[in-house]
């Protein structure tokens, strides 16, 4: 391994303010000098001062100026280092500055995301929007209640279908499975994570179709969609959970005469059902916002629709992706409802999510007792 | 005599074992089964598409046509997306696993995963009305300054619905599969190997260079290539987010962009009939192949490190 000293002490422009001088002298040294701790803290602020001098100076925007104050940091932190450190402490310390900087470019979609959706959602939401279909309304008025319940519905439907499915297969996986057949149906699970939702949605109506007859759309069809979607996470995450049951339960079970199914359903499923809600919670989170399956397969409706096995049906996320990119003529009313079931929908979402922190960590120390 | 020592040894199978590990059986057997009927019926409904002739294809004269534009679209807007994401999701998950304070570490994990959580309707949404009018400048300057360069020739349209755009979305989105992954694999470097560089007096940077990213590197890559997966599906975002077209082109900023699979299929489908419906099948087919054939590659190279638990 080339210590990356010896490239980087050749470059140019490494003389800092007080000039660096032959550094080997001090990379051999016991105690080499290091920055105080405040340091970087005080260069990131010497960095900010100038960037927002420069920025009202020039007239650049906010962004500009941020992006300004970064590199000039990072460039400061790496000659100060340089010259007071060595040439190795300061790709250390401009390596942390660029590892911490894209970790806030990581939180800025998220705030921003979050703003731009309560910002223009929040108006949106009223008595009516919750309480009204979209039945014979053009312009203003309207809601959401329709999607909803087909939000519901369709969720629902592929949730019983999925949880089921997906715990019998984690069970036999876990207890049963040996051999090729175990291993291949864990690797093509894994697989089934990655399938496009929209292939989903085509296999649904491909399904369909061979019964149904050509044009057919339904909310059980996209219930079919979603758990296409549902059924690998559902497994994926009650396996993992299954595993951590300890086999000193089962073996204790099993001492005292119980049959394996039953220590199964009373001792294994029992230990591991926070587990398991915590990801059923999180697998129903990540297909009720689907929206191309379902643009497929459920179709969209102004009409509240309770029936999943005739017609079409109108979802949360479908209703957003037509109210926003078919309007109609006033526009902005559609628009403003675009963004109010929006925000629904990624409450809703936040909510499943919260929930299912909250359930595992209510009931995660099942081990190691 | 024999009758009862055989009694004692042979297991005792119960009506209620062979019933339940039967269901568990049919189960898992049901899911290999769907997902040869994903294949299935895609072929079956898809079949008369693959030799359409122009009536279906609009606006190409045969399906090659349609589909060859379709499939470049998709794989660019999913390699730049990943280009913009790996580097950055690498730095997030070090952040997370070598950087940040131990007591915040879960909790930022939690924050990214987040961004997983997110809709990808809302992330059209958040797409085309905040972030493509964020970029425009950005546009503009690289297509007076560097123009020359045939990927920013624009021109650049006001609203930003261009390729570039729908690359940033489309990196956010992988970002969460991508981190959380890495960040998993970071965190699994024995931590004697670590300690050994530090040792041997090496900053936290080479530290990382020399126990981390060795031990991780089949990590990362199957990670990148699960985020390519998800990529290479992405619908909606790219819908609301491109202004679509049926053409090969390099050009990232310009008003004719190639359209992706996923997204025509939304487009069209709703209004879809008889032979189109096959040819939009037919596309689908051709992405179902795509992603399976690179998510059956990343899952293999994660599966070859046996304690690597899988992180979504």
């Amino acid at each position: 391994m080339t210590p990356p000293t010896q490239t980087l002490k050749q470059r140019p422009g490494a003389d800092g303010p007080r000039g660096s001088g032959p550094l080997n002298t001090q990379d051999q040294a016991l105690h080499t000098r290091t920055l105080p701790r405040f340091a970087p803290l005080g260069l990131l602020a010497a960095a900010t001062a100038v960037s927002v001098g420069i920025s009202l100076a020039l007239g650049w925007n906010r962004a500009a100026m941020v992006v300004v104050a970064a590199i000039l940091y990072l460039v400061a932190i790496n000659l100060v280092s340089r010259s007071v450190e060595n040439g190795r402490r300061a790709t250390d310390r401009t390596v942390t500055g660029l590892v911490t900087i894209a970790f806030l470019i990581a939180l800025l979609p998220l705030t921003t995301l979050l703003y731009t959706v309560l910002s223009n959602g929040l108006g949106a939401l009223s008595g009516e929007f919750f309480s009204a279909s979209m039945r014979n309304i053009i312009g203003e008025g309207g809601g959401i209640y329709h999607a909803i319940w087909g939000t519901l519905i369709v969720t629902g439907l592929a949730t019983l279908m999925s949880v089921p499915i997906g715990v019998f297969t984690a069970i036999y996986l876990v207890e049963y499975g040996k051999g090729a057949l175990a291993r291949w149906i864990t690797f093509l699970v894994d697989v089934m994570t990655g399938i496009p939702s929209i292939v989903a949605g085509l296999f649904a109506y491909a399904l369909f179709v061979l019964f149904l007859g050509p044009g057919v759309r339904s909310g059980f069809g996209g219930a079919v969609a979603l758990s296409v979607l549902m059924v690998p996470v559902v497994v994926r995450a009650t396996e993992e959970m299954l595993k951590l049951v300890p086999n000193e339960l089962r073996e204790a079970s099993y001492a005292l005469g119980v049959p394996r199914w039953r220590t199964i359903v009373k001792v294994v499923l029992r230990t591991a059902s926070a587990g398991i809600a915590t990801g059923v919670t999180l697998a129903v989170a990540r297909v009720i916002g689907e929206t191309a399956p379902l643009l497929v397969i459920a179709g969209s409706t102004d009409s509240v629709n309770f029936n999943p096995f005739d017609g079409r049906m109108a979802t949360l996320p479908v209703f957003t992706f037509y109210a926003y990119s078919e309007p109609g003529v006033p526009a902005e009313f559609s628009v403003e409802r675009a963004w109010g079931a929006a925000l629904v929908l990624i409450l809703i979402v936040l909510v499943l999510n919260l929930i299912a922190r909250l359930i595992s960590r209510a009931y995660s120390p099942k081990t190691g007792r | 005599m024999a009758d009862s020592s055989n009694e004692l040894t042979r297991p005792v199978k119960r009506l209620g074992d062979r019933i339940f590990s039967g269901t568990a059986l049919g189960a898992g057997v049901l899911i290999l089964v769907t997902l040869a009927g994903v294949g299935l019926f895609l072929t079956i409904e898809g079949l008369p598409g693959f030799t359409a002739d122009s009536s279906a294809t609009q606006p190409a004269d045969n399906f090659v046509g349609l589909a060859g534009p379709l499939v470049f679209g998709t794989v660019l807007s999913a390699t730049l997306a990943l280009m913009l994401a790996v580097p950055l999701a690498v730095g997030v998950a070090l952040f997370i696993s070598h950087y940040a304070p131990r007591r915040l570490s879960q909790g930022l994990g939690y924050l990214v995963d987040l961004l997983a959580a997110v809709p990808s309707v809302v992330y059209g949404l958040w797409g085309i009305i905040f972030l493509a009018p964020k970029l425009v400048p950005i546009y503009r300057w690289l297509e007076n300054n560097v123009g020359w360069i045939p990927f920013f020739s624009g021109p650049t349209l006001a609203s930003g619905r261009n390729m570039a755009t729908v690359a940033v979305v489309l990196a956010v989105m992988i970002l969460p599969i991508i981190t959380a992954i890495c960040r998993e694999i970071f965190l699994q470097t024995p931590t004697l190997h670590e300690e050994a560089a530090l040792a041997l007096g090496a900053t936290r940077w080479e530290m990382i260079r020399m126990a981390v990213f060795p031990y991780g590197r089949s990590g990362i890559v199957s990670a990148a290539m699960l985020g390519l997966g998800r990529a290479l599906g992405e619908t909606l975002a790219v819908t609301l987010v491109l202004s679509p077209a049926i053409l090969y082109s390099f050009n990232f900023i310009g008003a004719q962009n190639p359209s992706t699979i996923a997204s025509n299929i939304a487009l069209q489908f709703p209004e879809a009939s008889g032979l189109e419906v096959s040819v939009l099948i037919a596309t689908g087919l051709v992405l179902f192949l795509i992603t399976f054939v690179v998510n059956f590659a990343a899952r293999a190279v994660v599966n070859r490190r046996s304690e690597f638990s899988g992180a979504n």
